[in-house]
């Protein structure tokens, strides 16, 4: 793991200061480090467990309870797709065979290119349009193989 | 005058292409020089009809749906703006039988007016509750709420009246409302169409809450999975701020209510109410041990009302409509409306609040319409991941609290997810297994190893490996996770994994593949 640089560091501090005189910070930091640079980098540990005055230990503790902190730069977009019960009755195991295939990856990876990382998650509240799919934070219903191959078309060309 | 068309923001309604529409609208209308309002609205709840876009008429709101943005020329043509024919035109939207047939209390406003606007709240009766409220004694508030019969629509059912009499006879300096929006059910949407389409009623029942109790600070523990909800709740926050129903000195009374918003990150266990707490603390969402209940001990260790969205969102029309009102609805100790929530695989999807006492089967067929791919509904999963499967031979059951405990099943946050004849019953066992295993807090044993030894016992009976006795021991492991497990999680997914035993053996003895 390659050490934060000035910028990054700079950053982390910032988003320290911002919320450590607030009552239980520490996932309100971490959700602004994961905000900023798409990760919460190993790196960042030391410096939240000094700023909050807690251990090193319960901070990692925190980090990796939580689904949704990343150890790890994602790719350009994350793919999410759901997996619960309502997903599954409408065929949510063969959309994501299909986009692990379509995209070369299994859940929690990221595409050679940089492009996408696909992550599975629990529901998404979308649960009379199944299968349902999140990128970015966009939401997409009834999600077929076809649509999530336009999907990735459409994606692959965005910022 | 200018003409209103709504399209919704929901985010149900946008993951099916609401925004184009609401763009290829405005384009339109800009194009055509047309003297017409755009509202987004909250969803009505019928989602095989989203994106549904409504325009007010002298006749009231005429619905067209689904649209598509490039339905949107051909609809102006055939003169939409005065509710004209299309094939798309469904009528006035409170005559489709789906949403006629609806009792809509808690969801009265939602797909109906502008969210975020204080005026187009107050307008539709917002904040007559709160009104009343700050007129009345803490006592008089509490006494209303038990009076209404009103239970924790999160799943647990517990009396919210009660509730809030234990915090509200607790002696502390601070005292706080936590709002669990952590809606991590599947096959629920509820919350997330409220505060997406309704968020100001959350807010007014906060603050309500807040009065009865002597709290002045609320906080709404938001999942992540949720970033509609997460912008329609700021919004709101800012616009009830703005107009001196939140904050300080609220409507010039003297009292003052804030609330907060935080986002959880992605674990399931933190709806657990302790686990919750724990997480909006900034810790592990671990369970705790139980006494000391959050009515006593809460979130940083003071006294706690810990409700559900949709519970704190019924309050307002409690205290405005009073307690008789509400209590005149539902059967037996099942009080007032339920929001149900039609999902999976069910051709009619969508939000049905209706008084306690509907049947399975009426909310299966008449309003769902039987399964989408047409094949029959062989199971229903009842209240999430940790609710039991339904069969086909007990739909006539009826949907409140007591009816669903003596078929073994339970009504949970009240999502309804319909599965066909292609279901693998032993399948959806070992998946509620998986899942207590991935989300598994770790504190107590049954849970974090039961569920994994669970999922191995299945794989067994799955592959035909000694069938009889691997069944024999997935039966008593779920009863010492049943009985031994610290929270619901550990202790409830039993529930899915039984039923389907008891229900569909036939999925277990299937001859391997």
């Amino acid at each position: 793991m390659k050490a934060l640089d000035p910028t990054q560091r700079e950053t982390v501090n910032r988003i320290i200061a911002q919320h450590k005189d607030r009552p239980g910070p520490l996932l309100e930091v971490l959700h602004g480090v994961q905000d900023a640079l798409g990760y919460v980098p190993a790196d960042a540990v030391p410096l939240i467990a000094d700023g909050l005055n807690l251990s090193r230990a319960e901070v990692h503790g925190v980090v990796t309870f939580y689904h949704h902190f990343r150890h790890a730069p994602p790719g350009r977009h994350v793919v999410q797709l759901c997996r619960a019960e309502a997903c599954q009755s409408m065929g949510a195991e063969g959309l994501a065979a299909h986009a692990k295939k379509r995209l070369g990856v299994d859940f929690h990876q990221t595409t050679a290119d940089g492009k996408f990382t696909l992550e599975p998650v629990f529901c998404l509240g979308n649960c009379a349009c199944s299968p349902a799919a999140m990128i970015d934070g966009e939401l997409y219903g009834r999600v077929t193989p076809e649509r999530f191959d336009e999907l990735v078309k459409e994606w692959e060309g965005r910022p | 005058m200018s003409v209103t068309i709504y399209v919704p923001r929901d985010a149900s309604a946008l993951s099916l292409g609401a925004e184009s529409v609401a763009q290829a609208l405005a384009r339109e209308i800009e194009k055509r020089r047309l003297d017409a309002t755009i509202v987004r609205n909250g969803s009505r709840g019928m989602f095989w009809l989203e994106p549904l876009v409504e325009v007010e008429t002298g006749e009231g709101r005429i619905a067209y749906g689904p649209v598509k943005a490039s339905d949107v020329p051909g609809l102006l043509d055939a003169g939409l703006l005065q509710g004209g024919a299309h094939a798309l035109r469904l009528g006035p939207t409170e005559e489709i039988p789906y949403l006629r047939n609806q009792q809509r209390l808690t969801f009265a406003r939602v797909g109906v007016i502008d969210p975020t606007s204080v005026a187009s709240y107050v307008a539709h009766g917002g904040f007559q509750g709160l009104r009343n409220a700050l007129s009345m004694t803490p006592e008089q508030i509490v006494q209303a709420v038990i009076d209404s019969g009103l239970r924790g629509r999160g799943g647990a059912a517990f009396p919210t009246g009660i509730k809030w009499k234990t915090v509200l006879e607790q002696k502390a300096t601070q005292k706080y409302i936590a709002c669990n929006a952590d809606e991590g059910d599947s096959g629920t949407f509820s919350d997330r169409m409220l505060m997406e389409g309704d968020p100001l009623s959350l807010i007014e029942g906060m603050t309500i809450a807040g009065l009865a109790v002597g709290a002045t600070q609320g906080y709404i523990y938001l999942r992540v999975e949720y970033p509609h909800a997460h912008r329609a709740l700021k919004e709101a926050i800012a616009a009830a701020r703005e107009a001196r129903y939140l904050g300080r000195d609220i409507l010039g009374s003297g009292r003052h209510f804030d609330i907060e918003v935080r986002l959880g990150a992605g674990a399931y266990v933190c709806g657990e109410e302790t686990s919750m707490l724990e997480s909006l603390e900034g810790r592990r969402g671990e369970v705790r041990v139980r006494p000391p209940l959050p009515a006593v001990k809460g979130l940083f260790g003071q006294p706690t009302v810990v409700n559900n969205v949709v519970t704190l969102g019924t309050v307002p029309t409690i205290l405005h409509k009073g307690a008789k009102f509400y209590q005149d609805f539902g059967v037996g100790r099942s009080r007032g409306t339920l929001p149900i929530q039609l999902a999976g695989n069910i051709r009619r999807g969508g939000l049905v609040e209706r008084a306690f006492g509907v049947t399975l089967r009426e909310l299966l067929y008449d309003y769902g319409g039987g399964s989408a791919t047409g094949r029959p509904i062989r199971a229903v999963q009842v209240g999430g991941p940790l609710g039991a499967y339904i069969p086909e031979s007990q739909f006539d059951v009826k949907v409140d609290y007591e009816a669903l405990a003596e078929i073994g099943a339970l009504l949970g946050h009240g999502g309804i997810v319909a599965f066909d004849d292609t279901v693998n019953m032993a399948r959806m066992a070992r998946y509620a297994m998986e899942f207590c295993a991935l989300e598994s807090c770790g504190k107590c044993t049954p849970c974090r190893i039961g569920s994994t030894r669970g999922v191995e016992v299945i794989d067994r009976i799955i592959a035909g490996r000694e069938r009889e006795r691997n069944l024999r021991q997935l039966e008593k492991l779920c009863e010492t996770m049943l009985h031994g497990s610290l929270c619901g999680l550990g202790g409830m997914t039993p529930y899915p994994v039984q039923s389907a035993m008891r229900h569909f053996p036939e999925d277990f003895r299937a001859p391997v593949k």
